[in-house]
């Protein structure tokens, strides 16, 4: 369980003259749910751009699996297997529900021109494979009867797990969740606490930034605390809210 | 109905039509010759219109330059069938290289555009099949290349040992011209590319074209190589308009810089939106459509108003300008996703409309 699956060491990012990140640093196990905390504008977002390649970094660098990855492509990254998904959703909205988790799995998958135009046996068999999983996949998320709904018109909760849906089908090692339950209600957050347990059980990390503290308390295992793009706290959850520079970054410093 | 009836039904379909498009170019010469090569053109422009459908339609990519790709292939086999070099290579040789060429220009107009969308991309393409028309009007001096803007005449015709597909033939009492001759094998590789485009669409590369349509850093983030994908539908595209400017040139037997203007990128593109981009039936329509309603004006324009008042007192040229404007003024009002839409570009378009309000 203590091996370290993500490795993050002097992390800097700048947009011109801002530092959005500084320093950062940490180390994700393998097997466990790892929050990322910190009020708005704390630059959590900008540390999953970073370490999914979206962004470049400015400064240090990241691991996974032993790998150095910083300045790889986005969908390098993917394939090296990290999966993420968006806080404002971006999903293939004009798409069915079943062709976003197909897309997923583009990255394991091989076929290429001549196989597509050729339909060669290697080809048939991958397109099967990928016809087999994707249903499998809608149905690990709880959705498996919205696989022919366009995606757009999805209920805002069953978008969120099409997105974790489509991000699993790329087989991730680390799946990163970009406010998972933001906009859920009380139900809704509950069912998306028992998917993410499954998925752990699954052996598959997850990095989860969320605001919902009650939900980050229950699942993570740690958490990563971040203001004004500086590292503040890391620890289990429970040690992590007594920090007095997390309450102070919370609620103000006293006055 | 049951699956059975239904199946045999659809295969009575499929029969139909395949009679109807074996006996057409028949039917067409007895009308006239001209309508024989009308009919070819209208396979040239929808195997055009079927490898824009790909940059466009698939992938999202505007591009107003395609008839740059065609316009290699037909160079290509121009220079490589014809006595200007002195070189008279086979037809099923030069297609594929001309494809093969047109390709390499995919890629070479890809790359550097590979950030761009949109109006810009537009532009970028748009201004690329010019540079292409305008080298090849000067590409005379110093080294006489592709003769400027006389063009290249005297090209080889498709030939397969003794059978000429230029000349006319009897086999079993029937007369095949050579347009007839013609008009099967642009038959069959229209359908062969059909069958290219509908496969690609169906396909890994297809969905990975539609996320990068869709959403592009989505998409990236899913682990789909963008760079490579958008250049795929670059190559893929152009290909087709090379091959299809392959057959151009042995057709025409003569080519010039004149015939690959803007406005034939424009055309292309309207066959493309006017059917439904991104649905290949409607492609299909779309481009058929357009190359014959042309042609029918210009015979029935001026005998009608000859007839009704003696003589010709609207050009045929400007009816036909009337008409574009009022499709496409009523396809903007009833059909902004094209004659035969894609389900996904409809949803789209529907969107686009949605949030307006």
């Amino acid at each position: 369980m203590s091996e370290a699956l993500l490795e993050c060491a002097g992390l800097d990012k700048r947009f011109g003259g801002v530092l959005a990140l500084a320093e950062i640093g940490f180390s994700i196990h393998r097997g466990e749910i790892y929050g990322l905390i910190g009020p708005n504008g704390a630059g959590k977002t900008t540390l999953f751009n970073t370490l999914t390649g979206i962004y470049p970094c400015d400064a240090g660098g990241f691991s996974f699996a032993g790998e150095p990855l910083a300045g790889l492509r986005p969908d390098q990254i993917a394939a090296r297997g990290i999966a993420r998904t968006f806080q404002n959703i971006r999903l293939f909205g004009n798409l069915s529900a079943m062709d976003n988790v197909m897309i997923g799995r583009h990255v394991r998958t091989r076929a290429g021109v001549f196989g597509a135009i050729l339909r060669t046996r290697a080809t048939l068999e991958e397109e099967a494979a990928i016809e087999k999983r994707s249903p499998e996949l809608l149905g690990y998320v709880g959705i498996a009867a919205r696989a022919n709904d366009v995606a757009r018109q999805l209920p805002y909760g069953d978008q969120r797990r099409l997105e974790i849906a489509r991000a699993l089908a790329t087989e991730p090692k680390l799946l990163a969740l970009d406010e998972p339950a933001a906009g859920m209600n009380a139900t809704e957050t509950l069912e998306l606490e028992k998917l993410l347990q499954r998925v752990r059980a699954d052996c598959i990390t997850i990095l989860l930034i969320e605001h919902d503290m009650k939900l980050v308390m229950r699942v993570c295992d740690r958490v990563l605390v971040l203001d004004y793009g500086r590292k503040i706290a890391e620890g289990p959850p429970r040690e992590v809210q007594c920090d007095p520079r997390v309450v102070e970054a919370y609620l103000g410093g006293a006055a | 109905m049951n699956t059975f009836a239904k199946a045999r039904s659809k295969w009575v379909g499929v029969a139909l039509i395949a009679i109807a498009l074996i006996a057409l170019p028949f039917a067409l010469a007895s009308v006239g010759t001209a309508w024989v090569r009308i009919a070819n053109f209208a396979i040239l422009y929808t195997f055009l219109a079927l490898g824009l459908n790909i940059v466009v339609g698939f992938a999202g990519l505007l591009d107003l330059g395609y008839i740059a790709f065609y316009a290699v292939g037909a160079y290509a086999y121009a220079l490589l069938a014809s006595p200007h070099f002195g070189l008279h290579l086979p037809f099923w040789v030069i297609l594929p290289i001309g494809g093969l060429v047109a390709c390499v220009f995919g890629v070479l107009l890809g790359t550097p555009t590979l950030k761009l969308r949109g109006d810009y991309l537009a532009i970028v393409t748009l201004g690329f099949g010019e540079i292409v028309r305008i080298f090849l009007n000067n590409l005379s001096r110093p080294i006489n290349i592709t003769n400027g803007p006389q063009g290249i005449s005297r090209i080889d015709p498709f030939r397969f040992g003794s059978f000429n597909f230029s000349r006319s033939e009897t086999i079993f009492g029937l007369t095949f011209s050579g347009p007839i001759k013609y008009y099967y094998i642009l038959l069959a590789l229209l359908l062969l590319a059909i069958l290219v485009n509908l496969r690609l669409q169906h396909s890994r590369i297809g969905r990975a074209w539609e996320a990068i349509r869709e959403d592009e850093i989505a998409a990236r983030a899913m682990g789909i190589n963008t760079t490579h994908i958008k250049l795929l539908a670059f190559a893929m595209g152009a290909s087709f308009g090379g091959i299809a400017g392959g057959m151009f040139a042995a057709i025409q037997e003569f080519i010039s810089p004149e015939s690959f203007v803007l406005v034939e990128s424009v055309m292309v593109l309207s066959m493309v939106v006017l059917g439904g981009m991104g649905n290949v039936w409607g492609v299909v329509l779309g481009a058929v459509l357009l190359s014959f309603v042309p042609e029918l004006l210009r015979y029935t324009v001026a005998p009608v108003q000859h007839a009704l008042f003696g003589r010709t007192i609207i050009e045929p040229e400007v009816i036909r300008m009337l008409l574009f404007g009022l499709a496409l003024v009523l396809m903007m009002l009833y059909r902004p996703a094209g004659l035969l839409p894609s389900a996904v570009r409809k949803r789209e378009l529907a969107r686009t409309n949605g949030s307006a309000e």
